[in-house]
């Protein structure tokens, strides 16, 4: 059985929260509140997964050297 | 372009070489806790990247979390624990401890919490039951009393009969880059293929420019095919049925939990760590049993709309006489009296009785290399 989450309230303006109140049935949503965390959740992943992988050159070349010893790269 | 890992950056955790030989040459001042296999095999899939972002086995808040929320207390999914457990830990919280596989020190822990646990809850949370007879729920009742959480850091790998197979997230990543490949289909087995998973597997590359196969190698039950059995089926499938320039084959170490839909969503994120944009989530995936619904896995992915990998259902293939070819119950307008289901079980049952199973189930090639093992069963 699912324990249910814990959550705290977040204040929003009022003519926000009610241009997406309009919204919320329309994109397949019960609730405001479910829509908001949707949302959210989807620009904060996006924003954390900008940040770029490094790699250094002298890496990468030990990586495909492998890779060709392997048999994976030509 | 490939994924982003999961949490944004690729985790590595693995010790300089001096920082190596300093640690080794000084092991007898730490603490020495002994692990198992799977544990060891967890430590090499934290510090190369499999598991990021996870640095390290779970403290209690994160624990926590991913058995009531599915989700690491920074919000971010994950469902299965990786947790170390002990008996009656030797050290203490703030020490760093090295741990063992066998006589092999695998890595150096930075203990930061002991905490104790509830094997009952774990079991009804993560494999929704706590029969027992559920392999999970087994080898967790067997766990000891706290668990350990941490940063771990790699000191050794483990012997690794088929290193050449394994490729590491890093590695994964440069080999997806340098084929050209931007969107990437990633298949988890532990099966040798037959023609319901050849299927799936082109269907699914239909709509992405690679596929890529990573078999799951490991501990294993009885009755299952050895590893190498199943490495050398793929390699002939791949050589007779698969475009070069689409289709790549490489494994992974990695203990099964069999938590059902859980770890669905759990296997998705190794594959977007090693570089994966697509997953294909299969019929009963990492099912035992009949705890969890045929399609179940498939419903839970509706929870994870920030996965970072984009799942890929493709029903079941069954071979249709009427058809004449392999299909699935939402293309074959056909009867049940014309379709042929390739199970596992029953073709483990031919290759047993020394009996080759029709084109249409097993390819040629493919059960050429399972016959000509003495044995391809684990025993």
């Amino acid at each position: 059985m699912m324990e249910m989450e814990e959550f705290v309230e977040v204040k929003i303006p009022k003519s926000l929260y009610d241009r997406i109140k309009e919204r919320v049935e329309e994109a397949g949503f019960d609730s405001v509140d479910e829509y908001v965390t949707y949302v959210l959740r989807e620009v904060l992943a996006s924003l954390e997964e900008e940040e770029e992988e490094v790699f250094s050159e002298e890496e990468e070349e030990k990586v495909k050297e492998r890779l060709r010893a392997l048999g994976y790269l030509d | 372009m490939v994924s982003k890992p999961h949490g944004g950056k690729l985790v590595r955790r693995i010790v300089a070489e001096r920082t190596r030989e300093r640690i080794l040459s000084e092991q007898s001042e730490y603490p020495r806790v002994q692990i198992e296999h799977g544990r060891a095999i967890d430590i090499e899939n934290i510090a190369h990247g499999v598991y990021s972002p996870l640095k390290g086995f779970l403290t209690s808040d994160d624990f926590g979390s991913v058995l009531d929320n599915m989700r690491l207390s920074n919000d971010l999914p994950w469902t299965i624990p990786i947790v170390l457990d002990v008996e009656k830990p030797n050290f203490d919280e703030g020490d760093a401890i090295l741990l063992y596989y066998e006589d092999l020190p695998v890595a150096r822990m930075h203990v930061e919490e002991i905490y104790t646990y509830d094997k009952k809850e774990f079991s009804v949370k993560v494999f929704k039951t706590d029969d027992p007879a559920h392999p999970g729920v087994a080898r967790v009742m067997n766990m000891g009393d706290y668990l350990v959480g941490g940063e771990i850091e790699l000191l050794n790998e483990l012997p690794n009969p088929f290193a050449k197979y394994t490729l590491r997230p890093v590695e994964t990543r440069v080999l997806f880059k340098e084929l050209g490949w931007k969107t990437i289909v990633a298949f988890q087995t532990r099966n040798v293929p037959h023609l319901g998973h050849e299927y799936v597997q082109k269907a699914a590359l239909t709509f992405v420019d690679g596929l890529f196969i990573n078999p799951v190698l490991g501990r294993k039950k009885k009755g299952d095919y050895k590893d190498e059995v199943i490495i050398k089926a793929y390699e002939a499938l791949f050589k007779h049925y698969y475009p070069k320039d689409s289709a790549t084959l490489a494994t992974v170490r990695y203990e099964m939990r069999y938590a059902g839909p859980r770890e669905a969503i759990h296997h998705a994120i190794m594959r977007k760590n090693m570089g994966a944009t697509h997953f294909i989530v299969g019929r009963d995936h990492a099912g035992v049993g009949d705890y969890y619904g045929p399609y179940e896995a498939w419903d839970l992915f509706d929870e994870f709309p920030d996965l970072g990998i984009t799942p890929m259902f493709i029903r079941e293939a069954f071979y249709c006489r009427k058809c004449g070819g392999m299909v699935n119950a939402k293309i074959c307008p056909h009867g049940e009296e014309f379709h042929v289901h390739i199970s596992g079980t029953k073709l483990r049952k031919m290759i047993m009785a020394g009996e080759q199973p029709p084109e249409y189930m097993m390819r040629p090639e493919v059960y050429e290399v399972v016959r000509s093992f003495e044995n391809p069963f684990v025993e």
